[in-house]
């Protein structure tokens, strides 16, 4: 297994996008699924007022639930106690692998099957087990292929978009014993079926991620395509739920509405083909299910967000993906060169609070500020303004730096200077005049080389006369 | 959006032309079309001379300081309470959206920032909503590309005004491009700070306006303008193609050049 990737992102940003861009098959590869991810999308919302009506309830749902944090994260505590179900809280990634490794020390368990879960990439819980002596294995055909290759996902929801069918062909045969060459997709699939049955048959531990935790009923909501969560969350002895404590909702019944919009906006299916609602361990009249269900509530930085009134609508978000889907930097540069846990629009504002603002600092900038993600959201999160409200963040003067981890660690002594002189010019309209002036006038000296402007684009000459000019002259025609 | 529910005053006897500082000393001509479409329309238009630029670039930039010193000081040079006409979707988008955004709690600035954003248009949103523009076209036929600027699209609606301003030209065909609604990579400093994505960008954009037929691509952007045929032109002169492949021009330009029967 390689390190987790979620380290010093902005680190060698410039760089892995460089890559990732100048890599046709990558960018063939991203184009084409993010082209049917975004006509599959259109097909499920074809009526625009609709669509409106339903992430203004969606928005509406999310953001009562984040209004009332606090009290909502009790009541739900509360009520999964009452349902039989043990709940911890975690502040930091190392704390949420301590919980998982005590439980499992506990039940003396060897072996854990994963069920798709973020949260889990997040707090590097794979590496965590690995090193403590217990295998972690994901059951999401997708994060079994990711994992099998030594990789991390590059989507939230398609960790393993990146690759074509046929290195997933050669990783089978490549690492699977006994497992000859195909590209056949349907074989494919079934040959990851058969490992992973045999491991769902001797785990000890099923571990999952969360969708919506309903505070009112203190049920687990767990949505998927595989039926591997179901098999995670039912078959092992224990079940270990972990999520970020921004997933709760106030009410069960909030649920359909917000996947109304999950599956839809996410891979443009009209439902997901399992719902999970988890509500307790095996009873003693109960045949199946687990003999103890366990939710890890991860803090990590989302505390953060929630203190700041703007920032804290990141925090509505559903891990849809959408917004990557239609972003056209992650269209072309693809998950893993934002070194991040969460690619993306919305990795981009996520990450500044688990990372910190320094860290991320390129990610906030690795926008044109489209506003295609702002478009698509379900839960209408403004994501280009928290974008441009964490690249001034980035660049705070240690003076004006907010409480942010990291505010001001970006703040470049020279881009700082060329944007006094720019508002210096712009803001006098003399000196702006003059130097216009003078710049349509030395017009020849312009330089021709203009930077990274100039790399693949003809230089920006100033006109020989300038509007104000020409407005001038016609006056005195 | 805004412009979903936006009312239109009546055409107006005066209004006051925003020209933005691109195309004050990069596209000049643009603003001189924008000028005579609107006084052949009866407008009479008036041009502060203090105007410099919205302040786009420090806000988007992480200086909002350095903005708010560029942007106050648009804020003052409108006086009477005629409309304010922008010939570029971004710029527009920045005055009428997120001046009130940039000076949220000002006492004094916000108000002033948000009754100056009411009568903040962009070029075509004015056109056909205000003005009810309808001019013979007298060019020869042709086929144009339409690239609509992601905040004139997304924050002015200013994809369905362009769009139906070409469409009331007769000998105009406008060609069906892959990704209309694509960004072109522009997005400010980022096409500096991030050139390697925006090359991979407006690559695809300049490949997808070439693949639609068009001789020719029009916008109200000129940030977009600069970009699009600034790389189409490098590709040609790396090709050694003295003919520009991909000509374009502002639409205001267009427009006036068709309606008043100029040469192509």
């Amino acid at each position: 297994m390689s390190q987790p990737m979620h380290y010093q992102p902005t680190t060698g940003f410039a760089e892995r996008a460089r890559a990732a861009a100048g890599d046709p098959a990558l960018r063939r590869g991203f184009r084409g699924a993010m082209d049917f991810l975004q006509a599959k999308r259109l097909a499920q919302f074809p009526d625009a007022g609709d669509l409106s009506a339903l992430r203004d309830l969606g928005a509406a749902i999310r953001r009562h639930a984040l209004e009332n944090l606090p009290q909502l994260l009790e009541q739900l505590e509360a009520k999964l106690v009452a349902n039989g179900v043990q709940v911890h809280w975690a502040e930091t990634p190392a704390q949420a692998n301590a919980i998982v490794l005590a439980i499992a020390h506990r039940i003396d368990a060897k072996r854990m099957v994963k069920g798709k879960s973020m949260v889990s990439e997040e707090v590097g819980l794979n590496h965590a087990m690995e090193a403590a002596g217990i295998e972690a294995m994901e059951t999401d055909m997708g994060e079994y292929i990711v994992q099998l290759a030594g990789e991390g996902p590059s989507h939230i929801i398609m960790p393993a978009i990146h690759k074509t069918r046929q290195q997933i062909a050669e990783l089978f045969a490549a690492k699977l014993p006994g497992v000859a060459y195909t590209e056949n997709v349907d074989e494919l699939i079934k040959i990851g079926r058969e490992v992973l049955r045999r491991k769902f048959a001797a785990a000890d531990i099923g571990l999952s991620g969360v969708n919506f935790a309903a505070a009112d009923s203190g049920t687990l909501c767990l949505v998927e395509n595989e039926g591997n969560g179901r098999m995670c969350t039912t078959v092992p002895r224990a079940h270990i739920a972990i999520t970020g404590i921004e997933k709760v909702i106030a009410r069960l019944d909030h649920v359909p509405l917000l996947n109304t919009l999950l599956p839809r906006s996410a891979t443009g299916q009209a439902v997901e083909t399992y719902q999970n609602f988890i509500s307790g361990p095996r009873k003693a009249d109960e045949l199946d299910g687990p003999d103890e269900v366990h939710l890890i509530l991860l803090d990590n930085g989302r505390s953060q967000a929630h203190a700041d009134l703007q920032l804290r609508a990141t925090l509505q978000c559903i891990r849809c993906g959408a917004c990557m889907n239609h972003c056209p930097v992650y269209a072309r540069i693809g998950g893993h060169a934002y070194g991040t846990t969460y690619p993306g629009p919305i990795g981009a504002i996520i990450s500044p609070h688990l990372l910190g603002i320094g860290a991320t600092a390129a990610l906030a900038t690795a926008s044109t500020l489209c506003g295609a993600c702002n478009e698509v959201c379900p839960v209408r999160i403004p994501i280009t303004e928290i974008l441009i409200r964490l690249r001034n963040e980035a660049q705070a003067r240690p003076a004006a730096a907010g409480p942010l981890r990291g505010a001001g660690e970006a703040r470049s002594a020279l881009v700082s200077a060329i944007f006094r002189a720019w508002a210096a010019v712009y803001s006098h309209p003399a000196l702006y005049r003059l130097v216009t002036w003078a710049m349509s006038r030395g017009r020849v000296l312009t330089p021709r080389a203009q930077g990274a402007w100039t790399g693949i684009r003809t230089p920006l000459i100033p006109a020989k006369k300038r509007l104000r000019d020409l407005l001038a002259q016609r006056r005195r025609q | 959006m805004a412009h979903d529910t936006r009312s239109y005053p009546q055409k107006p006897a005066d209004a006051y032309l925003f020209a933005t500082c691109l195309v004050d000393q990069f596209a000049p001509d643009a603003g001189l079309d924008a000028v005579r479409l609107l006084e052949r329309e009866g407008i009479a238009i008036h041009f502060p001379e203090a105007q410099t630029c919205c302040g786009q670039p420090a806000y988007t930039s992480g200086y909002p300081d350095e903005a708010r010193a560029v942007a106050r000081r648009q804020i003052e040079l409108f006086p009477e309470a005629w409309p304010v006409i922008v010939p570029s979707g971004s710029c527009a988008a920045m005055m009428r959206h997120h001046y009130p955004k940039l000076f949220a709690g000002d006492p004094v600035l916000e108000p002033k920032a948000r009754a100056l954003g009411e009568r903040i248009f962009e070029l075509t949103e004015f056109l056909v909503h205000v003005v009810g523009f309808r001019r013979e076209d007298r060019g020869e036929p042709c086929t144009v590309a339409l690239h609509t600027s992601c905040h004139a699209r997304r924050e002015m609606g200013a994809h369905e005004t362009s769009a139906a301003l070409l469409a009331g030209l007769a000998e105009v065909t406008v060609a069906q491009q892959a990704r209309a609604e694509e960004c072109c990579g522009f997005g400010g400093t980022f096409a500096i700070r991030h050139a390697a994505i925006s090359e991979a960008i407006v690559g695809d954009k300049v490949a997808s306006l070439r693949d639609s037929g068009a001789g020719r691509v029009v916008s109200a952007d000129c940030g977009c303008l600069f970009n699009i045929l600034g790389h189409a032109e490098h590709q040609d002169r790396a090709a050694g193609r003295s003919e520009p492949s991909l000509p374009g021009e502002h639409l205001a330009s267009f427009l006036w050049r068709r309606t008043a029967g100029e040469q192509q």
